[in-house]
């Protein structure tokens, strides 16, 4: 299926239909939605209703009692969560949340405001959950939940990436995303997902990653990058997997591991531990950051995290580096403590090469790599030149979970600032703690939903437009897998000419090593500036 | 669900086209497949397949583009060896569609 033209999507219309809201029906239009859940991803993992399905078949083959379980699982999830009742109760509708969404932007689609969007479930807990509701139905936003209701929430949940930007400008703190994750476990039980989340969660549980590699294939991959670095540098990195007693558990995402140009953040990372003399561990059962469980269930989410932690208990190490994972670290910072307290079998982080101690890891132990080294470049730790970036003009997409999330703004920059000459922010309304999500996190970033993406993404665009005719930014820098698997398109889309990278990837380029042979590409095999006539040696 | 017609079976395909069992494939299934795409198989797409095939068989999954870029020279010589070559051979992508004719399943997680 072709994609619309850049000048035929831009013609975004954003006059909302004539009819009521609850009136009007989604349109599931091919590349605005992705694949049913196969019945297999979901026997694997023990989820309800595992059948074959699909989206377009008027018959989404459910449970006769299908009300009744949504309705039942509605009342225990709004007795359970206090925050998710009060985010079903508070909202005055005020509207200061409509028009942040990149959906509603790029889209036009009112019900992606994400006040409408929370009104779809809303209506349903007003009719069972609440008693002006029950008695007085449509006039008090209450309506009963029919199989057109249910279609229409289930597009919708999957219309919205968790990413939180909403939440920031609600005046009441609701947190949007939450009644997405809620909406969608409560779909969930009724074997109502989308397969590009179902098929990496089966992955996941069976192989301890979202791509299902197999030790011997990571060990296979990992081969190619020590021979590819040796070129590169002239050193052979010896990283080794499943050490018992090494000090420190590495975990990264599987897509970093296997998939461009995510594999050269790796490359990266193994040329700064190499440098650094690091005692650590890469595993290949806790070989995935993040957790696709996340997007299904709260349980599926729990266990699917716990492996890290059995493989950290398992192998004895002292603490965990995560890598440039984005929803990784909105799980480690907002959800680990509270599903499993503090760990006591780990160690406080203490970084071996600056004596640094991580106090913000003080509960889970667990470090993100910018905060590690954000730490040796600001002791000196490290020997960089940043002109082996030059060719690049750089600038930072935040990822909303790890700046929504966990609040992780400046150790990124820091780093960028060292390692590259040219970086420019684009436009302060759209970096930091409100920047725009790359349009397919949260498990959308399928092929078949392409133009539901590629309008997602369009607020995002937007701005590296700007900063690419302005500053003639060149270089999207990025610290998760999904921004990494996602953004290039986007990019070729809308901004050709921008390519994306992750911040190691850069460190990697700029880090001069005790011993290297003179650098003549980066590590993409590229000829370095100024070294276009060299012969590879 | 919709199904591939081969030797009299019908064959469980995905909403791509993908076989839904790498293992039921044959290799009078990829010249069918080629065949609806408007693509005649020659030797050098069968190399391709081949490799494709037998590095799912050890890896259970589809080979990064830079490792089929790679191992495809080293066996096949240089000028094969590059993506310029790949996307010739495979217009709809190595990826993708030289997967699919080799019967191996889409790709997940964030790739």
């Amino acid at each position: 299926m072709a994609n619309p033209k850049p000048e035929e999507l831009i013609r975004i219309n954003h006059v909302p239909p004539k009819q009521a809201w609850m009136d009007t029906r989604p349109d599931f239009r091919p590349g605005m939605f992705c694949y049913a859940s196969k019945a297999k991803s979901l026997e694997y993992v023990g989820m309800p209703n595992p059948r074959q399905w699909s989206v377009k078949d008027e018959d989404w083959h459910l449970p006769e009692n299908w009300q009744e379980i949504f309705i039942e699982g509605l009342r225990e999830r709004v007795d359970k969560y206090r925050s998710f009742r009060l985010f079903l109760d508070i909202c005055v509708r005020c509207g200061a949340c409509a028009d942040k969404c990149h959906f509603y932007i790029g889209g036009g689609d009112p019900k992606n405001m994400p006040v409408l969007r929370a009104e779809l479930l809303r209506s349903v807990y007003r009719k069972y959950c609440t008693t002006s509701g029950r008695i007085m139905g449509k006039i008090a936003g209450a309506r009963e939940l029919t199989i057109d209701v249910l279609k229409e929430i289930w597009y919708y949940a999957y219309q919205c990436t968790e990413c939180r930007r909403c939440s920031l400008f609600c005046p009441y703190g609701i947190d949007t995303a939450e009644i997405t994750i809620l909406a969608r476990e409560l779909l969930n039980l009724l074997g109502l997902n989308i397969d590009w989340i179902a098929g990496p969660v089966a992955n996941c549980y069976r192989t301890g990653n979202h791509l299902g590699l197999q030790p011997h294939t990571i060990k296979d991959s990992f081969d190619m990058f020590i021979d590819d670095l040796e070129t590169i540098t002239g050193i052979k990195v010896s990283p080794t997997f499943n050490r018992k007693g090494a000090e420190i558990l590495v975990v990264i995402p599987s897509g970093s591991m296997f998939a461009d140009p995510g594999t050269f953040t790796t490359m990266g990372e193994l040329l700064l531990f190499h440098e650094l003399g690091l005692d650590y561990t890469w595993s290949t059962f806790a070989s995935e950051g993040g957790d696709f469980g996340f997007f299904t269930t709260n349980e599926m989410a729990k266990r699917l995290h716990s492996k890290i932690y059995a493989e950290a208990k398992r192998l004895k190490v002292k603490w965990i580096l995560g890598g440039e994972c984005g929803h990784m670290w909105r799980v480690w910072h907002q959800y680990h403590n509270t599903w499993f307290g503090p760990v006591d079998y780990l160690e406080e982080p203490v970084s071996p090469i600056t004596g640094t101690r991580f106090e913000n890891a003080k509960s889970n132990k667990t470090v993100h790599i910018t905060e590690f080294t954000a730490d040796l470049i600001k002791n000196g730790k490290l020997n960089l030149d940043p002109k082996r970036n030059d060719n690049l003009i750089v600038t930072y997409h935040d990822s909303c979970n790890t700046s929504r999330g966990m609040g992780l703004l400046e150790e990124p920059r820091f780093i960028i600032n060292n390692v590259c000459n040219n970086f420019y922010e684009m436009p302060e309304n759209t970096i930091r703690e409100q920047t725009f999500c790359c349009g397919s996190g949260s498990g959308l970033n399928a092929s078949e939903n392409m133009e539901q993406r590629l309008r997602g993404g369009l607020p995002r665009a937007n701005a590296v437009r700007h900063v690419h005719k302005k500053y003639g930014v060149n270089m999207l820098a990025c610290i998760c897998a999904i921004d990494r698997a996602v953004l290039p398109p986007l990019m070729d889309y809308w901004v050709p000419g921008v390519a994306v990278t992750g911040v190691h990837e850069m460190v990697g380029n700029a880090l001069i090593m005790k011993g290297e042979r003179k650098r003549t590409t980066n590590l993409r095999g590229e000829p370095l500036p100024g070294m276009e006539g060299e012969e590879d040696v | 669900m919709p199904f591939l017609e081969f030797e009299g079976q019908q064959l469980e395909v995905d909403e791509d086209g993908y076989l839904v069992d790498w293992e039921s494939w044959k290799e009078g299934i990829a010249p069918i497949m080629a065949a609806q795409d408007g693509v005649e198989l020659g030797s050098e797409h069968w190399e391709i397949i081949k490799f494709l095939r037998e590095y799912f068989i050890k890896f259970q999954i589809a080979p990064m583009i830079k490792i089929l870029v790679k191992e495809i020279g080293k066996a096949f010589g240089p000028e094969k060896g590059n993506t310029k070559y790949l996307y010739e051979l495979f217009p709809g992508g190595p990826a993708k569609q030289a997967c699919r004719y080799a019967g191996l399943p889409k790709p997940t997680g964030c790739v």
